[in-house]
């Protein structure tokens, strides 16, 4: 018994090593943020993803697009959860989606998902939070992954709040000096310096709040059935461990004959 | 079925000899559940049954995601993201599909390193193991080919470098190539017929797992000690075996249940520990990833692969002696295929007369290495290709032959074994103490419930 655990054990640390050694080059610095949804029980903090969509909105969108989202589901329970009528009047006043019925643009409804913008060459970031890793190793096994979660939000605030200032040309292209893009080097111009929008709630809007509330949205945007996926986790651990204790004594019971012990 | 003698299903009620001798399903069934069974088996012996319930388990979440899931390069990624968002419990249908396929493949392992150490390998069940290695061999296509299925980053440049692997074969190398992808490069020719194949594959899978519990129900089953189950009667059989159902379907659910929690553990809190952040990137056939990694299951075998470069003298022989027919690349690729190959030869490279490790003082000793060579391999597969990796890399290969080409023969020879017990039962009851001290009336086997 206690052999096959140890091997289970043994045998998952180990495999951790694809994982580990990702896109990363070693000579990013990533903080390690303190988000709300870490961890078993951790839970999407609704305000902050409100925050965070007013700051996509407001800045992130005028070139970054996130195809992969539905309006609609910014109602959804676990999410932004915006009332129906906000989700309507939020899709028509900030988007405009080409129509093929009409030949022509229309204001985004609550069915649109968000609109694809791809026109200065930047990534969509619906999946961004799940597509990097801000965590490796130590010497790839995968340990720092396993106690801090794989880090996709912990490096888009990181790499928000990473830029030193530092500008270089290179080829006619503006780079600019960034402590947690790996190279160093990105061609994104600083999106955000502290104060860049103004949040209904009164929560702070320095430069590092603003990072993390849209890091927080864009881990929301990559899995949106988080808490869903971690409550089905937890009722499925929970009556496993009931059926296991069970199938355990089912087993000692009808063993004890045979191995002559006491069958109580 | 069984080559040990045991009761044998008896049709009672009229209904059951009018099916018993149209159909003897009854009798397939009652002997398959009633097989007896070495009754020392350990919780190495548990795999099998973890393994099999993998299989039902990625054919059944498989079926449902296949309902969703659009095999076309300009629809494939949009589509997975439309099974997580939209479709009822499409998340957690697919993220039990993707980490099971981990699960899958960390159940093969500790089953063939259970067969590599009891020398389950060994005569008569060369033809169980062999069966068990094709079984493998098909995992390992199924799964590499549902890994290109999402369409992201790693799948298209994993797709793209291992179907590279056969462009590497001499003269027809690149004609087989371009047969297997349907193209020049990887693009929607290529995951269509890796949706189908991923589709077709499962049931193939299936079909040999049928033979595999065929042949071993057929020698019965190996055991820690490897010693046989005396066949000479039925009472003398069954001081060695206990029958399949009960005893054994129930420690096996146990086992099952309890690493399925875990399972649902790292389904629930960690589905994408296993997986690779680039795969939630649109497949892009212009930008190449910094690293290409595959999935952790495959590194043992990449790690070989990638092991044997120009630099190392073995390859420069073999390309001088073949007129450099055989390059770097070419070696590699053999070196991998191989590596498969020299653990399905084991049964006719081991010399060794004891069947189980556990009489083996000195096999004991190069099996641990070998397992821990298997993790190194897996370690080194995921770091770059640069030193001092290559060369550890290369050390790990040639211990991994090195055990099955030159120890396991050798170890047959000039190895003492241990002595092993005469039987099962002795075995048994040096574990749990003999009938004769526990039940003092003498009734020794009649298995009294102590009540």
């Amino acid at each position: 018994m206690i052999k096959s655990v140890l091997l289970s054990a043994v045998t998952a640390l180990a495999l951790s090593t694809s994982g580990a050694v990702a896109a990363g080059g070693g000579d990013q610095h990533i903080v390690d943020f303190d988000f709300s949804f870490e961890g078993p029980f951790g839970k999407f903090d609704q305000m902050q993803l409100q925050r965070g969509l007013q700051v996509y909105t407001e800045v992130c969108s005028a070139c970054h697009g996130l195809r992969y989202i539905p309006i609609r589901t910014l109602h959804d329970a676990g999410g932004p959860s915006l009332p129906e009528d906000q989700v309507r009047a939020y899709a028509a006043q900030n988007f405009e989606i080409f129509d093929a019925d009409l030949d022509d643009y229309r204001p985004a409804t609550p069915v649109d998902h968000f609109p694809v913008n791809d026109g200065a060459g930047a990534p969509d970031l619906s999946l961004m939070a799940k597509a990097r890793a801000g965590f490796h190793g130590p010497y790839g096994s995968g340990i720092n992954q396993f106690f801090k979660g794989m880090g996709g939000p912990e490096y888009i605030a990181s790499l928000l709040t990473g830029y030193t200032g530092n500008e270089k040309e290179e080829a006619g292209v503006t780079l600019y000096e960034n402590t947690a893009f790996p190279g160093g080097w990105i061609s994104m111009a600083p999106p955000l310096m502290g104060e860049d929008v103004d949040y209904a709630d009164g929560h702070s809007n320095d430069l590092h709040n603003v990072s993390k509330d849209v890091s927080a949205f864009l881990m929301w945007t990559a899995e949106p059935k988080m808490m869903d996926r971690q409550h089905s986790g937890l009722v499925g651990v929970l009556f496993l461990s009931l059926l296991c204790f069970l199938l355990y004594l089912t087993n000692k019971r009808i063993w004890a004959p045979i191995k002559n012990r006491d069958a109580t | 079925m069984s080559g040990i003698p045991h009761d044998h299903y008896e049709p009672k009620s009229s209904g059951e000899k009018w099916l018993h001798s149209r159909l003897p399903i009854a009798g397939l069934i009652y002997d398959t559940l009633m097989l007896p069974t070495p009754k020392n088996l350990n919780w190495m012996w548990i795999w099998g049954i973890v393994l099999t319930f993998c299989l039902g388990m990625q054919i059944i979440t498989g079926i449902v995601l296949v309902m969703h899931y659009t095999p076309h390069v300009d629809m494939a990624f949009a589509s997975i993201e439309h099974i997580m968002r939209n479709v009822n419990g499409g998340h957690m249908i697919r993220y039990l599909h993707m980490n099971g396929a981990s699960l899958f493949f960390i159940a093969v392992y500790a089953h063939i390193f259970r067969g590599l150490y009891y020398g389950s390998y060994k005569a008569p069940r060369e033809i169980t193991w062999i069966i068990g290695m094709l079984i493998y061999l098909a995992m390992m296509g199924t799964a590499f080919m549902g890994y290109v299925l999402p369409w992201g980053q790693m799948s298209f440049w994993g797709a793209t470098v291992i179907t590279g692997l056969f462009g590497a074969i001499p003269f027809i190398g690149e004609s087989i190539q371009t047969w297997l992808l349907g193209g020049p490069a990887v693009d929607n020719a290529t995951l269509n017929r890796f949706f189908s194949l991923h589709y077709l594959l499962p049931f193939v899978i299936a079909g040999l797992v049928i033979v595999h519990i065929w042949a071993f129900h057929t020698t019965g089953n190996n055991n820690p000690t490897g010693v046989e189950v005396r066949r000479g009667s039925k009472t003398e059989a069954e001081k060695d075996t206990v029958p399949f159902w009960p005893y054994f379907v129930i420690k096996d659910l146990f086992a099952l249940v309890l690493i399925l929690a875990v399972f649902f553990a790292v389904v629930g809190f960690m589905p994408n520990y296993l997986g690779h952040p680039d795969n939630y990137i649109e497949a892009n056939p212009l930008v190449t990833p910094a690293h290409i990694v595959p999935e952790w299951y495959f590194l043992p075998f990449y790690a070989i692969l990638r092991a044997f470069t120009s630099e190392v003298w073995v390859v420069q022989i073999a390309s001088f002696v073949t007129g450099g027919i055989i390059d770097a690349k070419f070696f590699g690729v053999l070196a991998m295929f191989g590596a498969i190959a020299v653990m399905a030869l084991a049964p006719w490279l081991d010399t060794s007369s004891v069947r189980s490790g556990r009489y083996r003082p000195m096999l004991k000793w190069w099996f641990a290495f070998l397992v821990i060579d298997f993790f190194a391999l897996m370690w080194l597969g995921a770091m770059p290709a640069e030193e001092p990796y290559a060369t550890l890399s290369l050390i790990a290969s040639a211990y991994w032959f090195g055990y099955f080409l030159v120890i396991l023969p050798l170890l047959g020879v000039i190895e003492k074994p241990l002595e092993q017990p005469k039987t099962i039962e002795d075995d048994f009851n040096a574990h749990y103490g003999s009938p004769a001290d526990s039940v003092k009336s003498g009734a020794a086997h009649s298995a009294t419930p102590a009540e």
